[in-house]
């Protein structure tokens, strides 16, 4: 029913480049590849998830989206807008739809306001609720994210992660945005607060009329509220996939390897091999060429080495980047 | 599940919560050293406000009967001078007690002068980065790498010794020390999560600046700017000791200090009572300065 809408967002080819600088005369000696040709699309009402082990430019995604970057290349249309060209009171505008949560709930909440500037703020000051006094907006919002507007006049350092990120989600809504990326949501909280605020999110996507990008290195922290999901490594994409496409037909080694590092809880459900992976990530500054996963793929092949493997098409909506599943799709489950 | 997050901060507090008297005594028990200098600061504010009531003589009135008399503790002391006499039989004490209006006017305006400048280019250099940061600190570190005293002497040389002109000379001299840690502490801030979010709510870079990034630098800007107005009533004395500062016959500390040199041996409370008089005012804005610290950092601050 989805798949007939144009993507809210659109992504093509993004690339962000940071230069290393380096010296009396600041020469850039170097470029960290953070993110070195991603494609992915959000349809309206939809949560695509992003995972990937640190440091694979997930998050670079992320701020590249929300224009915090400027991508070296490539092109981010939003309701087919390219995000870029965006200047002025569009920007405002623009800013409006698309929102971020962030990771770290205590260096993304300002230590020197209190709750109610916090969420209140960009209600104040963009004048986005005229008839309703901010206050009551703002208390509004802290209800809706199941805190209480008693502690509006309160610090951010007075409360828990959860409720800290709970705040953050408050702040993102005042913009009633239509995109909210969520990075790294809940990497930084309690595995027993991670579901409240996963729930909250869900809840709020119904209540709201929202789509998500949410940015995790966790395939269990995606799996309960993707929709799609996208395998990021080392700055592109290595399949991308519905939710259940994902988990129950894996087909780029790298992500049988993620998922065979999720803990399981059912009894009885011993896994076959466990694909665990040898080494570490390559660096990001010198990647390696060819298929960027082919130094710690137990089936590369010469091909891996040299050649950088296109995105194909496997089953509709379920896209893999591997050499393995080029030749006619002779592993073709 | 959201009520049991709501309760579990509440209730707590609302038991163990201390009577108002009893938080505002261990309040000031963690900030007494602050109090004391506050204590000080209080001192020579009144000194400096009410010095021509609290000052038994004036600064300029000359006995020359009576010069060169000892503190009042010591044998040919009168209780007529409290801290004796200089060598035209001047009181020492009014003209410390007159001499802390100079030091304080100068302390202050200077420091507020190296504020302005010092912040703004700061913010600027951290902020944009780029250019502009690497022009700015060109500059921080020409003007760090040059002697004050011998900027300061050729402004006032050039501007003429008068107490406007030491505020302008110490202020064009001390600035650079405050762009360094505002554009540290900026450069910190700047790509911290909460600014980011700030830029992604759409907010101007002056908002940005002033109300995200600005408060959360403010406690080392004030601890810096209390060590800092101790440092420019020590150089106004030191301008006034080597005769560019103040003018005698105007009750300065370092010209009274400068005044004192040739009796130090004999006379030794000459030069030792304007020096302790600088000594106690740039202790007691220090204590004064951390204190405010610790008051204004909201993670120190449980009530």
């Amino acid at each position: 029913m989805l798949n007939a809408a144009p993507p809210l967002l659109h992504v093509d080819g993004l690339k962000k480049h940071f230069p290393i600088k380096k010296g009396l005369l600041t020469k850039t000696v170097g470029h960290v590849f953070a993110v070195d040709g991603v494609d992915l699309f959000i349809r309206p009402g939809e949560t695509l998830g992003l995972v990937g082990e640190s440091g694979c430019g997930k998050s670079t995604v992320g701020r590249c989206i929300l224009r915090l970057y400027d991508p070296t290349q490539g092109r981010i249309c939003f309701q087919g807008n390219d995000v870029a060209a965006i200047q002025g009171r569009d920007l405002i505008r623009f800013r409006t739809q698309v929102q971020m949560v962030f990771q770290d709930p205590y260096a993304s909440l300002n230590p020197r306001m209190r709750v109610r500037e916090i969420v209140g703020e960009a209600i104040r000051v963009h004048k986005l609720h005229p008839g309703r006094s901010w206050r009551e907006q703002t208390a509004h919002l802290l209800r809706e994210v199941g805190l209480s507007p008693d502690q509006m006049d309160r610090y951010a350092h007075e409360f828990s992660g959860g409720q800290r990120q709970r705040i953050g989600v408050a702040r993102a809504l005042a913009m009633q945005p239509k995109l909210i990326v969520a990075d790294e949501p809940v990497s930084a909280l309690d595995v027993s607060i991670q579901a409240q605020v996963l729930n909250l999110l869900d809840r709020l996507k119904e209540r709201f009329e929202l789509s998500y990008l949410v940015i995790a290195h966790d395939l269990g922290v995606v799996e309960h509220i993707s929709d799609r999901i996208g395998v990021m490594y080392l700055g592109r994409i290595m399949e991308t996939a519905s939710d259940r496409d994902l988990y129950q037909k894996p087909l780029h080694p790298y992500t049988q390897a993620l998922l065979s590092a999720v803990p399981k809880a059912e009894a009885g459900q011993r896994r076959k091999r466990r694909a665990l992976l040898q080494g570490d990530v390559p660096s990001p500054i010198n990647p390696p060429p060819g298929c960027r996963f082919h130094t710690r793929c137990p089936e590369a092949q010469s091909e891996c080495r040299n050649i950088h493997p296109a995105m194909i098409e496997i089953t509709p909506g379920h896209q893999v980047a591997c050499h393995k599943y080029a030749e006619g799709g002779k592993d073709c489950p | 599940m959201q009520t049991g997050v709501l309760e579990t901060t509440r209730q707590p507090r609302a038991l163990t919560r201390p009577s108002r008297i009893r938080r505002l005594w261990t309040k000031i028990c963690r900030l007494r050293m602050g109090i004391l200098g506050g204590l000080i600061l209080l001192g020579l504010l009144a000194a400096a406000l009410l010095a021509n009531w609290l000052a038994p003589h004036g600064p300029f009135e000359q006995d020359i009967m009576s010069r060169l008399q000892p503190p009042a503790w010591m044998p040919g002391g009168s209780s007529e001078h409290l801290l004796g006499t200089d060598g035209v039989g001047r009181d020492l004490f009014s003209r410390i007690i007159h001499g802390s209006r100079i030091s304080l006017a100068v302390g202050l305006s200077a420091v507020i002068l190296q504020v302005l400048i010092g912040v703004i280019l700061g913010l600027a250099a951290g902020y944009y980065r780029g250019w502009v940061d690497s022009s700015i600190s060109f500059m921080v570190n020409v003007m760090l790498g040059f002697p004050f005293i011998l900027l300061a002497m050729s402004l006032v040389a050039v501007l003429g010794p008068s107490l406007q002109n030491i505020i302008i000379a110490l202020g064009l001299t001390g600035w650079p020390i405050f762009t360094r840690v505002t554009r540290v502490e900026v450069l910190k801030l700047r790509d911290m999560e909460f600014v980011l979010a700030a830029r992604s709510l759409a907010f101007s870079t002056l908002r940005i600046m002033s109300k995200h990034i600005l408060p959360n630098i403010l406690p080392s800007i004030l601890v810096l700017a209390t060590v800092e107005v101790a440092r420019a009533i020590i150089r106004e004395s030191l301008l006034s000791f080597l005769g560019l500062g103040i003018q005698p016959p105007t009750p300065s500390w370092g010209a009274m200090l400068a005044e004192g040199r040739d009796y130090m041996l004999m006379q030794w409370w000459l030069a030792a009572f304007p020096g302790l008089a600088i000594f106690l005012s740039a202790l007691g804005i220090n204590l004064l300065g951390d204190g405010l610290r610790d008051l204004i950092d909201p993670h120190l601050r449980k009530d």
